[in-house]
């Protein structure tokens, strides 16, 4: 029997009531179709089935005795309010319905015997429920299918005479073919049961209720609840829970009026308890969880003052506990069933304050029940059990209802019974358990804090309960999350119990932990306890037993101090190393390289401080930074000589410095510093290496740089000045770069910007040593800084030979060109010449490195250094060159009449701001011939200023093709060139421009005129058409002349003649100007009748316009001579 | 009135907690630190549906047997805890909300010294001062 059970609702209270239906007749053991009737009966009992609870029986199974009905409650004095065994009896022991189960056929041959055998059966049933309402019904077990009701004429006249022999009623005969339907026939059998135990509980409620006539309020007030009680419970039996809860309601509101003094206060809270678990239960049944939540929390406001005999206190609050726990646990069961809870609104409220109930039964048990007390002889506590009467009465006065106990001696006796009986009570548990379950309902909740509040109570319970090594699991646990939320009061309260824990088990390494941190800033201890703190943990330092923690209890210091010395005896495990970075220890570490980044050729310094926040001075042994690159662990440690120590005193911050040289291979590498070592204590006693990771700081320190960053920003350069001494603004530099050394050399460029598209671009570069030792080794590397876009790389070339233009194969950067040492203050030229093939910006890098010997610190080393310049140049297009096709009467052409002469026109404006001298030009025709016989640049040694343009003409014809009238390539045009101001012997740069495309037209006929360069006024003009037939066919032309007003003309006015393929037809007109100056021709027009695509605007192209007329100047003619 | 009063950095650290003397402080404040999950859970509610209309007052945060628990939120969730006796009926939310507006007057106040860094523990009479009247009040 579990301790504290008295408390337990009994499972009769607790069980979903369900009728009660006895089967007898059935040999379940030896009978293989009585066994399968039963477990039909009992198997696959799921929520569609009607609640049932069927139990087998022997046929004259004694049921419990109906005592005899009371016809006046005059005299009737009720000893309490509901027998222990009721509830229990009406589940389990009295049936609604008894039913008799008997093979027997219709047309069994023994049939008046069998008949005659069940009705005894029947009776010896009946006689034993002597008194009771219950129901006797019989089943006939068949092994022939029925017939349909009706057409069995033997089977209906049978079954009214064993109705008779029985004294039953038709409904009460069933039968039970055992086929194949044996489950089917099963159901409806039991639906017909669940109809005859439903009545027999409508006429137990009726029963009941017709009691009430005769009570009176004044000595029947326990009945009134009782009667209610009972209501309720036949209400629920008969599944009817909307009535079970309206009278348990009532029963509710009636145990509270009864008059409650000390003698019977457990029972009233015995019995409200139990109604208020049925109400609660059945709310949460009827999704009303609302109505449950009021219910209990109603219960609870009018329960929570009974507290009842003073010397039992303690069971009050188990009571109330339970009550607490219970609710709690159906709030959780109806959540499994679907009910959903809110984070504010969880059964972990309800454990919560079950486990502060028990908290409080157990400090008061601790006061009430005096350890020094023997048991009473006899023990009244042993009528317990052998069980009670009544819920809720003591066992030494049952029955008993007057305000005063009936017999003091045995009321003392009693009390202390109990109270030894507390004593044993293991509480610790108890509480542990209810914590546990409502850690777990907040952890599903959301409530995180709330859970961890609960993880400490459960650890200080551990601990109560002596389990240590729980009690710190806990508590560690949780510890960091009080700490990352810095909730210090919490912390230092949760470390202090720790501590105890840690003393009391002997855990030296747990003990040296949490007494760093009770003696560090984040620790809310007086400065008397932290002194003590810190006395016991210099004695653990010494390996001595340190001083026991107050509130201890003193009874286990005993086993803790032998634990102790223990462990002091123990030698070789005196060397501990304590990770404090997730902490706040009481000594804080930071540390920083002095600067980000170290030249290879100075020292690298940094700085370690240290602070204790502890009341004494503390010392230590040794000090080690640990760093990446291990090799320069051996310059970082500091240890204290011989027998004095360093030390620490409380608030000042120590700094100690340390520097060393980089190896010249970790240039460009970064150095970290891993770890911070501190040695507490000594080889002699035990040894502490305190140690944090990386450059120091503690839980705490983040936040602390962050408010003292915020309060150096408020107050300015103020706080600037003093920083040194500030601790929380100090910063960690927890790494350094250990760059090259500073070069002592000149790197100087000269060019002339910009560069030319396709030139060889000079860039001059002057190194000059002003170092004081030779440079050796001087390498440069040069060409365009990688890093930009992919395309410059590839119009890009770089080369050191500036006598001829580079190809494509020059790379884009020239690396490590050796250029031999470099004297001290001596002086290196180089020329670099850059090709730029696309226009646009590029930046260019040059990169002299050298390496030289100097010494750091007494040491010699090689130090390679380097200078980088860069330069950004824009590189342009040197000129433009414009094209156009002009006919040889300077008119733009769109079209190439092909085998007719036209002409190539090129300007070539130089947009470079540095002169250029342009050596040479020339065409490559691809499809064109020059109609001039020696083609001759016309630009050879021309220099062209910014902005000039440079022209030339070119004649050119197009020979006949087959593919006419189409577009052609032209050519290029190559023009060589440089700079005016580069040597003589510089390249030339040679450039081409593809000529355009010309569309190319063929005419069938060719018309030129053959005229002289001018006229006369007055003087006969000859000019001579050629028409030439281009065609293979004879072509016919029509020739007009149209007249004009400044010439009269003579010859053919309209003609029409026909020209054979490739001749050509001469026409000759004389034209005689009238009037003087650039004068318009007559109009000819041909057209060619025959051949439609060729017309006269076309045709007309080909001939002069106009021509100038002189005038008719003053001659030394005959007439003049005559007047002379 | 109150038995305990708490101002609680963004971060969930205590800025200022108080409670009545005469009880046991270290529940007080585990009170606090555990209504600070109702706070959460509430602000992270109204972040997600209302925006910058939210009502600052976040009302009853929960009941224990003992105390009830109400919280209030500023804008810059800066959270106020006021804790009160169960058996102390006579209180009205308005009256609660009254208090917190009075104390987050007094915190504003605080905040606007220029010689307070933000994010330090508040210790400024004026504030006591406040806070001392509502716990007085109590009788």
């Amino acid at each position: 029997m579990m301790a504290g059970s008295q408390w337990e609702l009994p499972p009769e209270l607790c069980c979903r009531p369900m009728a009660f239906v006895a089967l007898t007749g059935l040999d379940v053991v030896y009978n293989a179709v009585h066994r399968a009737i039963w477990d039909a009966f009992c198997a696959n009992r799921r929520a569609d089935r009607v609640p049932i609870s069927f139990k087998v029986l022997p046929g004259d199974h004694e049921y419990p005795k109906c005592r005899t009905k009371r016809t006046s409650y005059e005299w009737y004095i009720p000893k309490g309010i509901l027998k222990t065994g009721w509830m229990n009896k009406h589940l389990n022991l009295v049936p609604a319905l008894v039913v008799l189960f008997y093979e027997l056929d219709w047309d069994d041959p023994q049939w008046k015997e069998k008949q005659s055998e069940c009705a005894t059966k029947v009776e010896i049933v009946r006689t034993s429920l002597q008194g009771r309402n219950t129901k006797v019904a019989v089943v006939l077990i068949q092994k022939k299918t029925p017939l349909p009701p009706g057409e069995d004429l033997v089977a209906s006249e049978r079954a009214a005479t064993l109705c008779n022999a029985c004294d039953l009623s038709g409904k009460s005969l069933f039968v039970l073919p055992h086929t194949d339907h044996l489950v089917g026939y099963i159901i409806r059998l039991e639906n017909a049961f669940y109809e005859h135990a439903q009545t027999y509980y409508y006429t137990e409620i009726r029963r009941v209720k017709s009691h009430k006539e005769f009570l009176n309020k004044t000595t029947h007030q326990l009945l009134f609840v009782r009667h209610q009680f009972k209501i309720a419970f036949f209400s629920e039996l008969k599944q009817d829970t909307q009535n079970a809860l309206k009278y348990y309601r009532t029963a509710y509101s009636l145990v509270h009026e009864l008059r409650a003094h000390e003698t019977n206060m457990l029972e009233i809270k015995t019995m409200a308890g139990f109604i208020n678990y049925k109400i609660c239960r059945l709310c949460f049944q009827h999704n009303t969880p609302l109505d449950a939540i009021a219910q209990f929390r109603k219960h609870i406001d009018l329960c929570k003052k009974k507290i009842g005999s003073a010397e039992l206190a303690f069971e009050h609050a188990a009571w109330m506990s339970k009550q607490f726990q219970s609710f709690g646990e159906l709030f959780d069961e109806a959540i499994k069933l679907g009910l959903t809870a809110i984070q504010t609104q969880n059964p972990g409220f309800y454990y919560q304050q079950a486990a502060c109930y028990s908290q409080d039964r157990k400090q008061q048990a601790q006061q009430l029940c005096q350890a020094g007390a023997t048991h009473p002889s006899p023990e009244p506590g042993d009528t317990h059990t052998g069980g009670l009467d009544f819920y809720g009465q003591r066992p030494w006065r049952q029955g008993h209802q007057s305000i005063e106990p009936p017999d003091a001696e045995k009321e003392k006796t009693g009390i202390l019974a109990l109270q030894i009986k507390e004593r044993d009570v293991p509480h610790s548990e108890l509480i542990i358990a209810l914590l546990s379950n409502a850690v777990a309902q907040f952890k599903k909740y959301k409530c995180p804090r709330m859970k961890s509040h609960l993880m400490v109570q459960m650890g200080e319970e551990y601990y109560h309960a002596k389990d240590y090594t729980k009690a710190l699991k806990l508590l560690d646990y949780v510890m960091c999350d009080y700490r990352t939320e810095r909730w210090w009061g919490l912390l230092t309260a949760i470390l202090t119990t720790a501590l105890r824990c840690a003393y009391l088990m002997a855990s030296v390494k747990d003990y040296i932990i949490y007494c760093m941190e009770l003696l560090g800033r984040a620790s809310t201890l007086k400065e008397e306890q932290k002194m003590r703190i810190e006395k016991n943990l210099i004695q653990v330092l010494m390996n001595e037993v340190p001083d026991a923690e107050p509130e201890c209890d003193p009874s286990s210091d005993g086993a803790a101090r032998s634990l102790w010395s223990d462990r002091m005896a123990l030698s070789g495990s005196n060397e501990l190393t304590i990770e404090v970075q997730d902490y706040v220890p009481f000594i804080q570490c930071k540390a920083r390289f002095q600067s980000p980044s170290f030249h290879v050729d100075q020292p690298i310094q940094l700085q370690v401080f240290l602070q204790a926040d502890c009341p004494h001075p503390v010392s230590f042994t040794k000090l080690a930074v640990s760093l990446s690159n291990q090799e320069y662990n051996q310059w970082c440690v500091v240890e204290s000589a011989g027998q004095e120590s360093m030390s620490l005193l409380p608030g000042k911050t120590k700094c100690h410095n340390f520097s060393f040289v980089a190896k010249t291979e970790d240039v460009g590498k970064k150095i970290e510093m891993t770890g911070i070592e501190l040695m507490l204590g000594s080889d002699s006693g035990r040894c502490v290496f305190v140690s944090w990771r990386g450059a120091g700081g503690d839980a705490a320190s983040t936040h602390e740089a962050l408010q003292a960053s915020r309060s150096s920003r408020r107050w300015g350069r103020g706080v600037e000045a003093r920083q040194e001494l500030d601790w929380d603004s100090m910063t960690m530099q927890p790494s350094t770069m250990i760059i090259s050394r500073v070069p002592k050399i000149s790197v100087q460029l000269s060019h002339q910007p910009p560069a030319l598209n396709n030139e060889m671009y000079c860039i001059n570069l002057t190194v000059q040593s002003q170092e004081g030792v030779v440079a050796k080794d001087v390498k440069l590397t040069a060409g365009l800084k990688p890093g930009q876009d992919a395309n410059l790389g590839q119009t890009t070339h770089v080369t050191l030979d500036g006598s001829k233009v580079c190809d494509d194969t020059a790379p884009a950067l020239l690396p490590d060109v050796p250029l031999g040492d470099l004297k001290p203050g001596a002086k290196l030229e180089r020329c670099v010449y850059v090709k730029c093939v696309s226009t646009g910006s590029r930046v260019f890098l040059f990169h002299v490195a050298y390496s030289i010997d100097t010494t750091v610190e007494g040491r010699q080393i090689v130090c390679k250094c380097h200078k980088d310049e860069t330069v950004t140049i824009e590189t342009v297009v040197p000129f433009e060159v414009s094209v156009k096709f002009v006919s040889t009467k300077f008119e733009p052409l769109d079209r190439v009449v092909v085998d007719i002469p036209f002409l190539l026109m090129t300007d070539i404006l130089s947009s470079s701001p540095w002169p250029l001298l342009l050596a040479s030009s020339s065409l490559q025709l691809l499809t064109m011939n020059t109609n001039t016989p020696q083609l001759q640049s016309q630009l050879q040694e021309v220099v062209l200023q910014t902005d000039e343009c440079a022209s030339e003409c070119f004649c050119l014809r197009c020979p006949p093709l087959v593919n006419c009238n189409n577009t052609v390539a032209t050519g290029q045009y190559l023009i060589s060139w440089r700079r005016k101001s580069s040597s003589a012997n510089s390249p030339l740069i040679q450039t081409a421009v593809t000529l355009p495309h010309v569309i190319l037209e063929s005419v069938p006929l060719y018309i030129h005129a053959e005229l002289p360069s001018y006229g006369r006024v007055r003087e006969s003009l000859s000019v001579r058409y050629h028409i030439e037939n281009r065609t293979s066919l004879v072509q016919e032309v029509e020739m007009a002349v149209e007249p004009s007003d400044a010439f009269m003309f003579s010859g053919l006015k309209q003609v029409r003649l026909r020209i054979l393929p490739g001749t050509e037809q001469q026409m000759l007109y004389n034209y005689y100007p009238l009037m003087a100056g650039y004068q318009t021709l007559p109009q000819l027009n041909i057209s060619l009748p025959r051949c439609l695509t060729a017309n006269t605007h076309t045709l007309r192209r080909f001939l002069p316009q106009r021509i100038f007329v002189k005038p008719q100047g003053r001659q030394l003619d005959d007439a003049s001579i005559a007047a002379a | 009135m109150a038995v305990c009063i708490a101002v609680i950095a963004k971060e969930n650290y205590p800025l200022y907690i108080r409670s009545l003397p005469t009880q046991n402080e270290l529940k007080f404040h585990y009170t606090v630190h555990t209504s600070l999950d109702v706070v959460e859970e509430k602000i992270s509610a109204a972040g997600k549906s209302l925006g910058d209309q939210r009502e600052l007052y976040l009302g009853l945060l929960y009941p224990t047997e003992d105390y009830k628990v109400y919280g209030y939120v500023t804008n810059s969730k800066v959270k106020f805890v006021i804790v009160v006796d169960s058996s102390n009926t006579s209180l009205r939310d308005n009256e609660i909300r009254s208090m917190f507006r009075k104390l987050h007057n007094s915190f504003t106040d605080v905040m606007c010294n220029p010689f307070h860094n933000p994010g330090d523990t508040i210790q400024s009479k004026a504030f006591d001062g406040i806070v001392s009247g509502m716990m007085v009040q109590t009788g």
